[in-house]
């Protein structure tokens, strides 16, 4: 499976990562050296095989549902590009 | 005097104890040190402050009798770890002027042990590379250079570039790595020293700015074997705050570590022995066999047949996972906010993006997009979890036929900056030795196992069972006891 330069600007839009014309062009062949690279993965007899989900056996674990945590809303404005009111500012949002 | 800044960390520790020196004077070192290697690049925050606030504290404690664990000592911090009240930037421009309201776990262990702070070290965007140079605050230059009377500066690896630099440098006794794919152990291989990467889980990943999550593990770098074994024991722990942490207790892997193999078996896996392997690496991992051989362990061959397969699973798997952490820098919460006159969210949110990430770090979450992507999850994700089992399940076949692997870390000594740059994927194939470790989620260590012919530190690299760093930490020391690495990069910085 290659890429083309519209699944490029279809994968930019949807990682939220704005392109140029000659950013996306350039992308095309080196998206696709990489993803030829890893096409290998293909030759692997992987029936019967479950994908891992955890290197180390471990559960997780429960606690008590209760607040552990909080009150500390300047904190975690702290580092706002824009607060305001004790908010998180953004551009209005007009659908 | 002795100059401070030669001792290790244990050297540091017991002679502070018996009286020989004070916590100020090696912090009043080290600092010294770090001002005057500027050109190294190694740390993108210097917080002299803080590793003398720590040494005068370390100095009163010890008057009184209330002497901790690395009390006296100070240390780097690699610039990947939240560090209450002190930038963090990840080497990133998306983290330019981030300033953490919480300490990491592993960061404020250290500190509650008595640990001063020297700075923040400087690393792969994101810890995505292998030779430090995809960071927004330029290169770290190796301070080892050929011995061809050039003076071409060469990579200190990556991603943990600025800490395999400034100890390399002693710009700090030991420093704190990440590893996701190598990025302990390659760049100490490059830099003649060592370092450690425990089993997943030892060490909580809480605070530390997550690249891949499955994959993302904290561990020390440091002169030698000893040191890691001590700075690890204060880093790791169980900690409520990662679900992934394992509930075990600590180990005291320094006072139990013994270069004595007697009874050992180590594995040599012979699909490590790649076609037209570099000739120098070739004969330093021969040499480390005869010193294992040596120290009273059985040599076996073993086959780990999935090898070949681990580096493009590692590059399916590392970039879904930073795919979706990365899905974070949005700026709305933190870090850079390119708005654009007249933009609407959505074109806020890709406009920062645009802005903040690197080339490499746009490319791999690009490519994470791409195969977690409706259609492709299963061809690509799925499989590559897959694959991930089946190299799982190799480790655990070779160890019904020995207790340790033996191979090198890197294919190569450390390359020159920008030579493998226009090309990511030889960069990625740099990581072929450490990759498979990192994907099974074993405990592996690099030591220094010699000198190329152009004068270069090599690294042998250490794979062991899950929780088994002991017996990969002795192995470590038997490398050690019998390599009689003293060679130091001659300071030209």
């Amino acid at each position: 499976m290659s890429v083309d330069l519209t699944t490029v600007r279809k994968i930019a839009s949807l990682a939220r990562i704005a392109v140029t014309d000659d950013q996306a062009k350039a992308l095309v062949p080196e998206l696709n050296n990489i993803l030829d690279w890893i096409e290998q993965l293909g030759e692997v007899d992987t029936s019967n095989v479950q994908p891992m989900t955890a290197v180390i056996t471990n559960t997780l674990r429960l606690r008590d549902d209760a607040v552990t945590d909080g009150d500390v809303r300047d904190r975690v404005l702290a580092n706002a590009p824009l607060a305001e009111h004790g908010f998180f500012a953004v551009p209005k949002v007009i659908e | 005097m002795t100059d401070l800044t030669n001792l290790s960390v244990a050297g540091i520790r017991d002679g502070f104890r018996a009286g020989e020196f004070s916590a100020r004077e090696v912090a009043d070192a080290f600092n010294a040190n770090v001002a005057a290697a500027k050109a190294l690049n190694a740390f993108i925050v210097e917080t002299p402050e803080h590793a003398l606030a720590a040494a005068d504290q370390a100095d009163k404690d010890r008057a009184t009798g209330d002497l901790k664990a690395l009390s006296g000592v100070p240390i780097g911090m690699k610039d990947l770890f939240c560090t209450k009240g002190v930038k963090t930037t990840a080497a990133s421009r998306m983290l330019e002027g981030f300033v953490p309201q919480y300490e990491s776990t592993v960061s404020g262990k250290l500190w509650d042990a008595g640990a001063g702070m020297l700075g923040k070290l400087n690393l792969d965007e994101f810890a995505m590379g292998s030779s430090n140079e995809t960071s927004y605050f330029g290169n770290v230059i190796n301070p080892w250079q050929r011995n061809d009377g050039g003076n071409a500066p060469l990579a200190p690896g990556g991603s943990s570039g600025g800490s395999s630099a400034a100890v390399a440098a002693r710009l700090c006794p030991a420093a704190t790595g990440t590893d996701t794919g190598g990025s302990i152990r390659q760049p100490a291989a490059f830099a003649g020293i060592s370092g450690i990467k425990p089993t997943y889980g030892r060490c909580s990943r809480w605070g530390v700015v997550a690249f891949a999550s499955s994959l993302d593990q904290a561990g020390p770098m440091a002169q030698d074997v000893r040191d890691c074994a001590l700075m690890l024991e204060v880093m790791a722990g169980f900690d409520a705050k990662d679900s992934t942490s394992l509930d075990l207790s600590v180990p005291t892997w320094e006072a139990a570590l013994s270069g004595d193999l007697r009874g050992k078996r180590i594995g040599i896996p012979v699909e490590y022995r790649l076609d037209g392997i570099d000739e120098d690496i070739s004969t330093m991992w021969d040499n480390g066999i005869a010193w294992l051989k040596d120290a009273g362990a059985e040599i076996v061959e073993i086959s780990l047949p999935h090898t070949k397969y681990a580096l493009p699973a590692y590059y399916i798997i590392a970039p879904a996972e930073a795919s979706s952490n990365l899905a974070r820098y949005d700026g709305v919460r933190y870090g850079l906010r390119d708005l654009p006159d007249g933009a609407g969210l959505q074109d806020m949110y890709a406009a920062t993006r645009a802005a903040g990430f690197g080339a490499e770090t746009r490319r791999r979450i690009m490519i994470g997009t791409y195969v977690l992507s409706a259609g492709f999850y299963d061809a690509y994700y799925t499989q590559a979890q897959k694959v991930r089992a089946l190299i799982a399940r190799d480790f655990d076949t070779a160890w019904g036929q020995c207790d340790l692997i033996l191979a090198p870390t890197a294919p190569s000594a450390a390359f020159g900056l920008g030579e493998k740059t226009s090309d990511p994927l030889s960069m990625y194939l740099n990581d072929v030795f450490a990759v498979p470790a990192s994907l099974a989620g074993l405990p592996a260590m690099s030591v220094p196992g010699g000198i190329n012919k152009q004068g270069l530190p090599l690294g042998l690299q250490i794979i062991g069972k899950a929780l088994d760093e002991q017996s990969v930490l002795d192995a470590g020391l038997a490398i050690e006891e019998r390599a009689g690495f003293v060679a130091r990069a001659g300071k030209w910085w």
